[in-house]
């Protein structure tokens, strides 16, 4: 716990009877940090944001927001504020008292009410729909009004549960951008709750990814896409290809692992030692694949394959290639530089080339 | 048209069944209007002429007006305590895990089912058992028996027809249980609340054989009108006065199922 930690979940379980929703997560969150809990449905992130607004109770371990134990503490007493999937919007009230909902309890003067209320209408951009009844409104301007409403209450922490899902793609990238600008401008803590990875590496400086009730991993976006620790995490976000391989030698940092269908490849070690002779699993992004038709000379990396199925996405072209000693198709994702001519000729002989860097060790499975 | 639509289509048919059903339910009830405005005191046909005289035979005479008064005492009373019972059983079944949920709320509608005369007389034992003497009071009881069911059936689709993370959002927002009622739960319901008390009120105000065993001195109306069947002259008038229950009753239930009738479609939308 740094002393920046702004929210520190330690050992916490959460059993629905039998069924185990979080199993021991620890996780502490710094103050200010947009940071977002990333899994498929059912995986406990939502659960685990249910405990951080007080609506769900822990099991076992406790959650800490800014240094207080909030076991006994009530979700109306707590410091955060939560935008709710189906935004929950008060059907009886107008956007403008329905933004003022929570400032009952602070006792202002009328005019100052309107006043923070006007401004709130002026951040989330709707000056004009004060007096709007709520089903009047569309699903983006609801979103809004979600955390206009949560905002104005200037909580220390803002929980988003999956924010972004009801909307189409388009409005969910201008949300997406308009919630990053929002929390570089408000400054609060964000913890932000998602399926979908894509939208987790975007918006977060740090990403828990759950599976099961359970952390795999805690990294930065580019932490969690670069050196996954586990196949589980590497598969979830983004493409993976992965090659079975046995450690043939290891100088410092560097192993030379001899694989099934990359042939040898060398990759430095990260948090884990192997030893030669160990067996462990080789995975690279489709990305970090270079495809060519003719074979290069200029590297040590590389292997020849059969090209088995081409598709081309315009800006890239996705490859499916057929490497000796293994089953699977490797995928490669190649950016067009260069003007494509049509390029479907199946069962053509290609070539394959990677970086060092590129290739990350993983645990056999 | 619309006739081209599958499940619109017309089935002429069943559109003279819904016909002959509802001739067969309201036709019998006519009479007793029609009839109330018959210039004579034998019921029958052929009509002999117009008169509103039996109306206002009714307006001079003291005891309607004293069974009426007891009735909209009785009805206020049932309307306003089993609305208030049925709020919080509602909230109860819809929103908390109560084992046995199913059993419990068939065994709360029971006595929609269970034969009044039955009810009446098991009262009555208890009550003389209990050495409480008859009165409106005891009435009331019974008629709350009767009531609660309605109210608790015409609040439940209410609840259940709104987003529990309305009520997340407002303890979110930093209201108490108490508060969060007030504010959001009491007036996304307020429309069944006010269809409950006009429907109880209803029920009440038109029961007969729960008020024929518990009632003591104190008649309410249709224990009035049952006592004055005795007396072939007073009929007439009697007409005019079912008439009279009859039409409030039916504007009351119209009424409280107008204001109620976003209940089920919201359900449907989740909202």
């Amino acid at each position: 716990m740094s002393s920046d930690t702004f929210i520190s979940i330690q050992n916490v379980e959460k059993y629905f009877g039998k069924f185990q929703a979080i199993d021991d997560v620890s996780i502490d969150i710094d103050h200010g940090e947009f940071f977002s809990l990333l899994g498929s449905s059912g995986c406990g992130k939502t659960t685990l944001l249910r405990m951080l607004a007080g609506f769900e109770s822990t099991t076992s371990g406790e959650i800490f927001i800014d240094g207080q134990p909030m076991s006994d503490v009530p979700p109306h007493m707590r410091p955060v504020n939560m935008v709710f999937q189906s935004y929950a919007i008060f059907p009886h009230l107008n956007v403008r008292d329905n933004i003022a909902y929570g400032l009952r309890k602070q006792k202002l003067p009328k005019a100052k009410k309107h006043a923070m209320v006007d401004e709130m209408l002026e951040l989330i951009k709707l000056p004009e729909y004060g007096d709007r009844k709520a089903s009047q409104l569309s699903g983006g301007q609801r979103q809004r009004i979600a955390l206009a409403r949560a905002l104005i209450l200037r909580p220390k922490v803002l929980l988003l549960d999956e924010p972004l899902g009801a909307l189409d793609k388009q409005l969910r990238e201008q949300m997406q951008l308009e919630l990053r600008a929002l929390q570089r401008t408000v400054g609060i803590t964000f913890v932000f709750v998602t399926h979908d990875q894509e939208e987790a590496l975007t918006l977060s400086d740090r990403i828990a990814v759950m599976s099961g009730g359970r952390v795999l991993q805690l990294d930065t976006p580019t932490g969690l896409y670069e050196a996954p620790l586990n196949r589980e995490v590497a598969s979830f976000i983004g493409t993976m290809n992965f090659f079975d391989g046995i450690v043939t030698k290891v100088s410092g940092a560097q192993a030379r692992i001899s694989t099934k269908g990359l042939g040898t490849v060398n990759a430095s070690m990260r948090d884990r030692v192997y030893s030669p002779g160990e067996k462990v699993q080789v995975a690279i992004r489709p990305e970090k694949l270079r495809l060519s038709e003719t074979e290069p000379h200029d590297s040590d990396n590389q292997v020849s394959g059969t090209l088995e199925n081409s598709a081309y996405l315009g800006e890239r072209s996705h490859f499916y290639v057929i490497l000796e000693g293994i089953s699977q198709p490797v995928a490669v994702s190649n950016q067009n530089h260069d003007r494509v001519d049509v390029l479907n000729d199946q069962k053509k002989p290609v070539w394959l080339r990677w970086n060092d860097t590129a290739i990350v060790i993983l645990d056999a499975c | 048209m619309s006739s081209g639509s599958y499940i619109k289509r017309p089935n002429r048919p069943l559109q003279v069944y819904a016909a002959i059903f509802l001739v067969v339910l309201y036709v019998p009830v006519l009479f007793l209007p029609l009839f109330s405005f018959n210039d004579s005191i034998y019921v029958k046909f052929p009509l002999s002429g117009f008169t509103t005289k039996w109306y206002f035979e009714l307006w001079d005479r003291a005891p309607v007006w004293n069974a009426l008064e007891n009735s909209l005492k009785v009805g206020f009373v049932v309307a306003t305590l089993s609305t208030f019972l049925g709020i919080f059983a509602a909230k109860a079944i819809t929103r908390y895990e109560i084992p046995g949920r199913g059993p419990l709320v068939s065994f709360i509608m029971l006595p929609l089912v269970v034969p009044l005369i039955i009810f009446g007389v098991a009262l009555l034992v208890l009550l003389s058992q209990l050495g409480i003497p008859l009165s409106l009071y005891t009435v009331t009881v019974g008629h709350l028996i009767i009531c609660l069911p309605f109210a608790i059936a015409t609040l439940i689709p209410r609840f259940e027809g709104f987003d529990q993370s309305i009520e997340e959002a407002s303890a979110d927002l930093g209201e108490n249980a108490w508060w969060t009622f007030w504010r959001v739960t009491f007036p996304m319901v307020a429309p069944g609340v006010l269809a409950s008390l006009m429907l109880t009120f209803t029920v009440s105000f038109d029961e007969f054989i729960m008020a024929f065993f518990l009632s003591g001195t104190e008649p309410t109306l249709p224990m009035y009108i049952w006592s004055q069947l005795r007396f072939p002259q007073e009929f007439p008038s009697v007409l005019a006065l079912a008439s009279l229950i009859l039409a409030v009753s039916f504007l009351m239930v119209f009424l409280g199922q107008w204001i109620n009738r976003g209940a089920y479609t919201d359900a449907a939308k989740g909202k």
